[in-house]
C-alpha cells in the first residue's frame, strides 16, 4: 500500500511544498533591532515567510499560540530577557522546531553550547544572506530525522504503524517489529512519508504537548521504565483518545533527547543523576514514589517533610511513589545509567528509606523542583510531585520521580533536572527547561507549568525550571529565581540543573528569577527542598544553574542518591547562596525567598544550590535549597555538608556507587551526609 | 542627465568610504538587500542604526563614570554594540568595538576610556559620511546596484 504510493509520497514529501523552500515560516527572535530588520528582510529575499519579534518570550508565546505555525526558529544568545540557550531549550521541549542560533560571539566556547544544546546551526553575525538561504535544509533533515527516531524509538510502533497500514495487522510490536524490520527497510522512508504525507509531510500537525498530557506520558514512561518505554505502549498507557504513536514517539525522542542532554551527553556517565545536572534525577526518579515512603519511613525526612511531600506528590501524582520506584529505577533519568544513583538497586532503596529527600523536609511541596537532583530527591521530590500536583512539577524527575505524574505542569517538562524544579516554571510557560536535572529519567517534562514562571519558565532553564511546582506552593519555594532564565548557567534545561535540588532553580537562574518569578513557584521552592534534601550531593549541581546545568558536577549529587542524606543536604535553598557549595545550604542566598534553607545546617551539599545560581553564581549554585521548612531534616542529615556543590555531587556518586545496592543506609534515613565523603 | 553626475558622485562617494575602511562587505549585503519595494532600506537601517546604538552608547559612558568600572557589563555593552556596529557593516566602529572588548577583558580602565573616544569618532564620522551619501543618494534617485564598486 504503500510501496507503490510510498515512493511517490516521499518524493512529494521531499519536495512538499513545490515551492519549498519558499513559503518556510521562520521567526526570528533578536533583542537588537537593527539586526532584526536585517534579517527579515533577508529572508523575505529568500521567499521566506517572516515573523520577527524582539523578546524571547514573545516568541515563546507566539510559538504556543501557534504550534503548527512555524517551520524554524532563528534565536540570538544574549538577550535581555531570556538566554538564548533557553529559549532553544524550551522550543526543543515544547515544539520540537529547528532552532539556529545566531550570535556576534564566534567563540568556541559559545558555538559548543549552542551544539550541546540542540541548536541545529549557529551563525555568526553579521549574517549573510547566504546563510540564511539554506536554513530550509535543517527543517528537512529535522523532519527526517525525526522520523527517523520514530522509527527507532517507536520503531516498533512504527514499523506497527506501517504495518497497521499495509498489513493492518494486529501484530504485536514484536510481530511487527519483524515485520516492520523488513518493510522498514523498503517501506521506512516511503511509508514513513506516506503516513507523514497524511499528517502533513513537512508540516506534520503538532501535538500540543500540554502540561497534563505531558505528565501523562511521563507517567506513562515512567511506569514502563525508560528502557521499555516504546511509543506503543506509552501510548496505551496514557490513553489519550487522538493521539497517535507517532506524537508520542516523536515526543519520546525529544524527551530522551533532553534527558540524554541533561546527563551531559552521556547519559550513562552521569547517570546517577542524569547529567550532573540535569540527569542526576535519573536515579532518583525511582526513589521518588518509593522513595516517600521509604523516605518517610526512614524516618530521615523528617517524617513531616515526607509526609507532605508524599502526600503532595501522591496527592498529585497519584501516589507516585508507586510510579517511582519503578520509574525511577529505569528511568532514572532514562535509565541513567547513573552508576551513581544506582537507584536501581540500591539506591532504591536507600531512597526509599533514606530519606526520601530532605526535600520533604520543609520542602514546601512544591518542591516541585525536581531539582532535587535526583538522586537523592527522588525519594523526595516524588513527594513533591504530589504536591505539585500542579503544574507540572514534572519536574520532580529529579528525585521523586514522583513528578513523573506531577507533570501538572504545563510543561515544566524541564524536569529534567534533579527536581525537574518544574517549578513554577511549569505552570506556565511549561518550562521545557527542566530538562536538566530533573530530567530525572522521567520524562518528567517538569511541566510543571504552574509556576508563574512565565518568566520564561527558563527559570528552570537549568533544568531546574522544570521542576517547579507551579506555583501552588507558597513561592517561598519558587522564590528560586527561577527566572533564572537568565543564570542558569547555560543550562540548557533550566532544570535539569538542580540535581536533586530543590531549589534547583533551574541552575541558578532560578534563584534569581524565582523570587519574581516564581510567585507561584514557590512551591517551586518545594521541591527544591526536596531536591535539595536529596541532592545535597551537589550544590553543584545547582551549578547547573550557573552553567545551566552544569550537572556534571550534579551528577555527582545525583549519584548521590544513595546519599540522600545528601538530598537532605540538598536543602534546597532557595536562596542558594550561590557558591555556597559548602555543603551548607546556608547559602540561601538564593533569592528566593522560600530558601528552604533546610533548617538543618547540615545542608551540606545542598544540591540545590540552586538558589546559587540565582545569585547569578556561576557555578557554585550548589542549590543549597534551604528549606527551613525542613526543619526536619536534620541538620545531620543533611549530607549537604559534606558536599560542598562540588563534593555533594562526587560524595553523592560515592555514596551511591559505593553504597549502592547495599547502602541503602547510606544515612538516608539520617541524611546524614557522612557517608558522602566529600 | 542630471542623474548622471550624481549618480557619478554617489559611486565616487561610496567608493570612498569602502576604499577608507569604513564600510565593509556587510554593507554590500544590504544593497543588495534594497529593491522596489524597498527603495530606501539601506538608509532606514542605517538611520535606525544610530538611533538604537545611541542608546548603547550612552549605557556606556555611564557605566565610564561610575567607578570602579564594571568591565563585565562594559564588555555586555560593547558587545551588543558591536553586533550592531557589524550588522550594518560599519568597519572601523567594529574594530574599534574589539579593541574595547580587549581592554575590557584585560581590565584596563585606562584603555577602555582611550578605546571609547576613538570609537565615539569613528562613529561620528561615519555617520556623517553617510548622512551625505544618503543626500545625495536620494537626490540621484534609486540607486542601481549595476554600478556597485567591488
Amino acid at each position: 500500500m504503500s510501496s507503490a504510493s510510498s515512493s511517490a509520497a516521499w518524493k512529494s514529501a521531499d519536495s512538499v511544498p513545490d515551492q519549498f523552500p519558499a513559503g518556510l515560516r521562520v521567526l526570528v527572535v533578536d533583542d537588537d533591532p537593527t539586526c532584526l530588520i536585517i534579517l527579515e528582510k533577508m529572508l523575505r529575499t529568500c521567499s521566506y515567510e517572516v515573523t520577527k519579534c524582539n523578546r524571547a518570550e514573545t516568541a515563546l508565546a507566539i510559538l504556543r499560540e501557534n504550534k503548527n505555525g512555524f517551520d524554524i526558529v532563528i534565536s540570538d544568545v544574549h538577550m535581555p530577557d531570556m538566554d538564548g540557550f533557553k529559549l532553544l531549550e524550551h522550543i526543543g521541549l515544547e515544539m520540537d522546531l529547528p532552532v539556529i542560533m545566531m550570535s556576534a560571539d564566534d567563540g568556541k566556547h559559545v558555538v559548543m553550547k549552542g551544539v550541546t544544546h540542540g541548536a541545529c546551526d549557529y551563525l555568526i553575525k553579521p549574517v549573510r544572506m547566504e546563510a540564511l538561504k539554506n536554513i530550509w535544509q535543517h527543517v528537512i533533515r529535522k523532519r527526517k530525522n525525526g522520523w527517523k527516531d520514530l522509527e527507532q524509538s517507536g520503531s516498533v510502533e512504527e514499523g506497527d504503524r506501517q504495518q497497521k497500514q499495509s498489513e493492518d495487522a494486529e501484530y504485536s510490536s514484536s510481530a511487527n517489529e519483524g515485520n516492520w524490520k523488513s518493510s522498514k527497510k523498503r517501506k521506512d522512508d516511503e511509508d514513513e512519508t506516506e503516513d507523514r504525507d497524511d499528517t502533513s509531510t513537512l508540516k506534520k500537525p503538532r501535538v500540543v504537548w500540554s502540561v497534563e498530557l505531558h505528565q501523562q506520558f511521563v507517567a506513562a514512561v515512567n511506569q514502563l521504565g525508560i528502557d521499555k518505554a516504546v511509543p506503543k505502549k506509552i501510548l496505551e498507557l496514557m490513553n489519550v483518545p487522538g493521539l497517535t504513536r507517532e506524537n508520542v514517539a516523536s515526543h519520546l525522542q525529544k524527551y530522551r533527547l533532553y534527558l540524554r542532554r541533561l546527563s551531559g551527553v552521556s547519559p550513562h556517565a552521569n547517570n546517577s543523576f542524569m547529567n550532573p545536572q540535569e540527569e542526576t534525577f535519573g536515579p532518583l526518579s525511582s526513589v521518588s514514589g518509593l522513595d516517600l515512603q521509604a523516605l518517610a519511613a526512614g524516618g530521615q525526612l523528617p517524617a513531616q517533610c515526607l509526609a507532605t511531600l508524599q502526600a503532595a506528590a501522591l496527592g498529585r501524582s497519584t501516589a507516585k511513589s508507586s510510579i517511582p520506584m519503578p520509574l525511577v529505577d529505569q528511568r532514572n533519568i532514562f535509565s541513567f545509567e547513573n552508576p551513581k544513583l544506582r537507584f536501581g538497586e540500591g539506591q532504591q532503596q536507600l531512597m526509599n528509606t533514606n530519606k526520601p529527600i530532605n526535600l520533604l523536609h520543609g520542602i514546601p511541596t512544591t518542591m516541585e523542583p525536581k531539582q532535587l537532583t535526583t538522586s537523592q530527591s527522588i525519594g523526595n521530590i516524588n513527594m513533591q510531585v504530589a504536591s505539585h500536583g500542579v503544574q507540572s512539577s514534572q519536574n520532580n524527575s529529579a528525585l521523586i520521580n514522583m513528578q513523573v505524574a506531577s507533570h501538572g505542569v504545563q510543561s515544566s517538562q524541564n524536569n529534567s533536572a534533579l527536581i525537574n524544579m518544574q517549578v513554577a516554571s511549569h505552570s506556565v510557560q511549561s518550562n521545557q527547561n527542566n530538562s536538566a536535572l530533573m530530567q530525572m529519567g522521567q520524562p518528567q517534562f517538569a511541566r510543571a507549568p504552574r509556576l508563574p514562571l512565565s518568566v520564561g519558565q527558563p527559570i528552570i532553564s537549568n533544568g531546574i525550571a522544570a521542576s517547579y511546582n507551579p506555583v501552588p506552593q507558597s513561592s517561598s519555594m519558587l522564590n528560586f529565581p527561577m527566572n533564572h532564565a537568565s543564570e542558569l548557567p547555560g543550562n540548557g534545561f533550566p532544570l535539569g540543573s538542580t540535581p536533586g535540588m530543590s531549589g534547583c532553580t533551574s541552575k541558578g537562574t532560578f534563584q534569581e528569577d524565582f523570587n519574581s518569578e516564581i510567585k507561584g513557584s514557590v512551591g517551586f521552592m518545594s521541591s527544591y527542598d526536596i531536591f535539595n534534601n536529596l541532592n545535597q550531593h551537589k550544590p553543584q549541581n545547582w551549578e547547573l544553574q550557573n552553567v545551566g546545568m552544569t550537572f556534571d558536577d550534579s551528577r555527582h549529587s545525583n549519584s548521590l542518591q544513595g546519599n540522600l542524606d545528601l538530598s537532605q543536604s540538598v536543602l534546597v535553598q532557595q536562596g542558594f547562596s550561590s557558591g555556597r557549595m559548602s555543603g551548607q545550604n546556608r547559602s540561601a542566598a538564593v533569592v528566593s525567598k522560600a530558601m528552604f534553607s533546610a533548617g538543618d545546617s547540615t545542608e551540606p551539599g545542598n544540591l540545590l544550590n540552586v538558589s546559587q545560581h540565582l545569585n547569578s553564581l556561576p557555578v557554585d549554585n550548589t542549590i543549597r535549597v534551604k528549606t527551613e521548612s525542613v526543619a526536619d531534616v536534620n541538620s545531620d542529615n543533611l549530607f549537604i555538608d559534606h558536599f560542598g556543590q562540588e563534593d555533594l555531587m562526587s560524595a553523592l556518586l560515592k555514596q551511591q556507587q559505593g553504597i549502592a545496592p547495599a547502602e541503602n543506609e547510606f544515612d538516608f534515613d539520617g541524611y546524614s551526609l557522612d557517608n558522602i565523603q566529600v | 542627465m542630471e542623474r548622471n553626475p550624481m549618480r557619478r558622485q554617489l559611486q565616487t562617494m561610496r567608493k570612498s568610504l569602502f576604499d577608507q575602511g569604513h564600510l565593509d562587505e556587510q554593507f554590500v549585503q544590504l544593497e543588495e538587500l534594497q529593491d522596489d519595494a524597498n527603495p530606501n532600506f539601506v538608509e532606514e537601517v542605517v538611520t535606525l542604526y544610530y538611533r538604537d546604538s545611541a542608546r548603547i552608547i550612552l549605557n556606556i559612558e555611564q557605566a565610564l563614570e561610575r567607578k570602579p568600572f564594571d568591565f563585565n557589563k562594559l564588555d555586555a555593552y560593547m558587545h551588543q554594540f558591536k553586533g550592531s556596529s557589524s550588522s550594518i557593516g560599519a568597519k572601523k566602529v567594529k574594530a574599534e568595538s574589539t579593541v574595547f572588548r580587549e581592554y575590557c577583558r584585560s581590565r584596563n580602565g585606562e584603555g577602555c576610556m582611550r578605546s571609547f573616544q576613538q570609537l565615539k569618532k569613528e562613529y561620528a564620522t561615519l555617520r556623517r559620511k553617510l548622512e551625505a551619501y544618503f543626500q545625495v543618494a536620494r537626490q540621484a534617485g534609486p540607486m542601481e546596484t549595476a554600478c556597485r564598486p567591488k
